[in-house]
């Protein structure tokens, strides 16, 4: 049998299903980085003193970086100077305070997306804190969270509300000389969400955001924040797609995650933004540092990815295990097509006693692209009895593709025990003969397949985001059987 | 039903089918038997559109309708089915929702609704108890961890849940045990129809005792040799494929090379 390359090539060809621009005016700053920028930028946000100092301290330490070049990826050379700063939605003088002074067009765009806020909000219980392009526009739910102790807000909302906090936890999961990337993140993040969940509560609700890149040749540099208080939980949804464009777009996020005292966060996450087109052309650079910190005891935190889109993914969810028998976890799909190149993984930085962690990495290679899995477990001196689990499987679609695996231990402490497994298959054409032999068509099938090879991640996402990354593996699939 | 003229196939440039002539009608089960290596399988997978192996010449049609020209899942939707041989697994993926997809691919086809997940459950845990599957097996992936005899109820299982119009079982009584033999058979039978015919491969005559077939083949080194009834499989088990001057697979693999 084996469908043929051909067929697979056109299965994998299937056009990027959010493809199209919103047609808003925008207010942005023409391309350049220097300290003026980072100061108008502080200003037209109205930050306090403290913020700008920091940006510029972030900013000065970044110019002394050199962008990493270890990851198993190949882009062109980004110019730093050519993108734009800053970029807001025109009525930023007099932002909406409900969906009902919401740009019509920006709702629209929701909509295609297949995220009707009018809906969500009735529906499934989940508040939307949207960010277009650089300015939170629309935020629902705000009330039962608000009863509950919860502040779900912009991080620019939270730098004027609740400095102290702010103050307190930004930059410190992921400080200022982390790597290049954050750095440029921490001098110029547009904006992005702060959530606050405080001592002993759980979170009445499944916080949500959608980040959509927008206006032409903006970078987009999300700063996210999220403090569980002691006893405290909280889960968080993260999606998003961008519209269909031929230059590059850098994004370069910074996600941080502060567990205290038995305090759990669970993080999950659907990518997909634009990947570019069949001949490797457009698509969005993901340069994004994610970050959790278990500082307190017992506290747990999970990451899930399901990532499917980017035409460059630089991305390590990660782990520091401070706090005594806290817990890490990371669960990931990742899958690439055309000239897709992935690098992603996750580092667990075991530091406490009895800490553990588990890594269930699954990568799905098709077309010419390229996946790579890079994790690092260490152990500290301290980190007694602490123990990694780690599997790691590759599935390969085709024969053109490729899957690489760089799995690194360091320990510093001999009762740490790591187990680590990994595997790599193909989807074969006997599995395919039996699908098609009962009548299931061959995109239908692989589909099938890659999905089954994604289960274990795929439950851990909560059940809506689920069923929407199942939808997506089909849609970025669509075919691909060698 | 169907209608096999000379055909002949090779897989990697070696000839395994070297002119079958076969006619079924509905109604009718066949059974082939055949020394080792001699084709059967090839056979089998051959009607169900196999790309790997090449046709190089002959025909087949169902019903009229020339099957080389469909592809294996338009094959399926015009009522093939093969009980595999080896059934291959497909990790992480339920039978439960494999099933399903098939049995509503099959469905669309027909331009029949398709069975949503609570329906489809009520069907499967009957068919399941047909062929004493219990149905925790549903859950579990395809063919996944599943014992050889597990496999082929499960494969015979398929078959009820898609009512093919051609059912071809190779070999689906290896390796079963006796009340295994027992349950297949009566799955097998049940399968029995005026509108549909099964083709079964098969090395043990006993089977034959349970499910009774209209004629018994015999494939030899790419060509049916022998046909006959019923008494044709209790005689070869009398006398071996010796008596019908069938040499053993090296043999035969040593004088093709001369
Ligand atoms: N994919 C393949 N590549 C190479 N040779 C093959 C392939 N498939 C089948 N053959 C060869 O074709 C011949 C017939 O095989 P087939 O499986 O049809 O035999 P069979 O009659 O079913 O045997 P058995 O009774 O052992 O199941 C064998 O010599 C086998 O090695
Ligand atoms: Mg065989």
């Amino acid at each position: 049998m084996a469908t043929t390359d051909q067929e697979v090539n056109e299965l994998i060809k299937r056009e990027y299903e959010h493809g199209f621009v919103t047609d808003i005016e925008s207010d942005t700053f023409e391309p350049g980085l220097n300290e003026d920028v980072i100061a108008r930028l502080s200003g037209i946000k109205k930050e306090p003193e403290w913020m700008l100092a920091w940006r510029l301290k972030a900013y000065r330490r970044w110019q002394e970086m050199d962008e990493p070049n270890w990851a198993h990826v190949g882009y062109p050379k980004i110019d730093y100077n050519s993108i734009s700063y800053y970029s807001a939605p025109k009525r930023k003088e007099d932002m909406p305070q409900s969906l009902d002074e919401v740009d019509p067009e920006l709702l629209k765009t929701y909509e295609k997306l297949g995220i009707p806020l009018h809906e969500r909000e009735k529906l499934a219980g989940v508040a939307v804190d949207a960010v277009f392009d650089s300015v939170s526009v629309a935020t629902t739910f705000k009330e039962p969270l608000a009863k509950a102790g919860v502040i779900f807000c912009s991080i620019s909302e939270a730098i004027r509300d609740y400095p102290e906090l702010v103050q307190k936890y930004l930059g410190s999961v992921v400080p200022h000389g982390d790597n290049f990337f954050a750095g440029l993140n921490s001098a110029v993040f547009s904006d992005g969400t702060f959530v606050y969940v405080p001592k002993g509560v759980r979170c009445p609700m499944e916080l949500s955001t959608y980040f959509r890149i927008n206006a032409a040749n903006t970078g987009q540099f999300e700063r996210t924040l999220i403090i569980a208080d002691e006893g405290s939980y909280v889960s968080y949804l993260e999606g998003c797609t961008a519209p269909m464009r031929d230059e590059n777009q850098l994004h370069a996020a910074v996600v941080e995650l502060v567990a205290l005292d038995d305090a759990q966060i669970k993080y999950s996450t659907v990518q997909n933004w634009y990947p570019g087109d069949e001949n490797g052309k457009g698509g969005i650079f993901n340069f994004v540092t994610k970050r959790g910190a278990c500082i307190g005891k017992n506290s747990k935190i999970s990451w899930t990815q399901v990532e499917t889109g980017s035409a460059v993914t630089w991305k390590y969810p990660s782990c520091v295990l401070r706090g005594d028998n806290s817990v890490g976890e990371f669960y990931s799909v990742a899958l690439t097509h055309n000239h897709q190149q992935a690098d992603t993984g996750t580092k667990m930085i075991h530091l406490g006693k009895n800490t553990s962690s588990t890594i269930i990495s699954k990568g799905i290679s098709a077309g010419k692209s390229s996946n790579a899995y890079r994790g690092l477990v260490k152990f500290g001196p301290g980190a007694e009895g602490a123990r990694n689990f780690t599997q790691c499987d590759s599935l390969l679609i085709g024969d053109r593709c490729g899957a690489h695996t760089f799995p690194y231990i360091e320990s510093k402490n001999k009762s740490a025990i790591v187990e680590h497994e990994a595997t790599t298959s193909k989807v074969s054409d006997e599995q395919m003969f039996l699908c098609r032999q009962r009548g299931i068509d061959p995109e239908q099938a692989v589909s099938m397949i890659v999905n089954g090879f994604c289960k274990e991640v795929f439950k851990e996402l909560p059940m809506e985001f689920a069923v929407e990354a199942g939808k997506l593996l089909e849609v970025s699939l669509e075919g691909s059987v060698g | 039903m169907l209608s096999i003229k000379n055909l002949h196939a090779s897989v990697e440039g070696k000839e395994i089918l070297k002119g079958i002539n076969l006619e079924i009608k509905a109604g009718e089960v066949h059974a082939i038997m055949g020394p080792n290596g001699s084709g059967k399988s090839t056979l089998s997978q051959v009607l169900a559109g196999n790309e790997a192996f090449e046709i190089t010449e002959g025909e087949i049609t169902l019903n009229g309708e020339n099957l080389l020209e469909l592809e294996t899942e338009e094959r399926a939707r015009e009522g093939i089915f093969l009980a595999f041989q080896y059934p291959v697994e497909i990790p992480g993926v339920s039978n439960l929702q494999f099933l399903r997809t098939a049995v509503n691919a099959m469905r669309h086809h027909k331009g029949e609704a398709e069975m949503n997940a609570a329906e489809f459950m009520k069907l499967a845990k009957e068919v399941s108890k047909q062929v004493d599957l219990d149905p925790a097996f549903l859950k579990r992936g395809v063919n996944e961890g599943f014992s050889g005899g597990e496999k082929k109820r499960n494969e015979i299982m398929q078959a009820l849940l898609l009512q093919p119009k051609l059912a071809i079982l190779d070999e689906t009584d290896s390796g079963l045990d006796i009340d295994a033999l027992q349950v297949v058979s009566n799955g097998v039978n049940a399968l029995r129809a005026e509108d549909r015919a099964i083709l079964m491969v098969t090395h043990y005559q006993r089977l034959l005792n349970h499910i009774v077939p209209d004629h018994v083949h015999v494939l030899a080194g790419g060509k049916i040799v022998k046909s006959g009834g019923r008494e044709l499989a209790l005689e070869l088990e009398e006398r071996g494929y010796g008596w019908l001057g069938i040499k053993d697979e090296e043999e035969a693999a040593a004088n093709s090379a001369n």
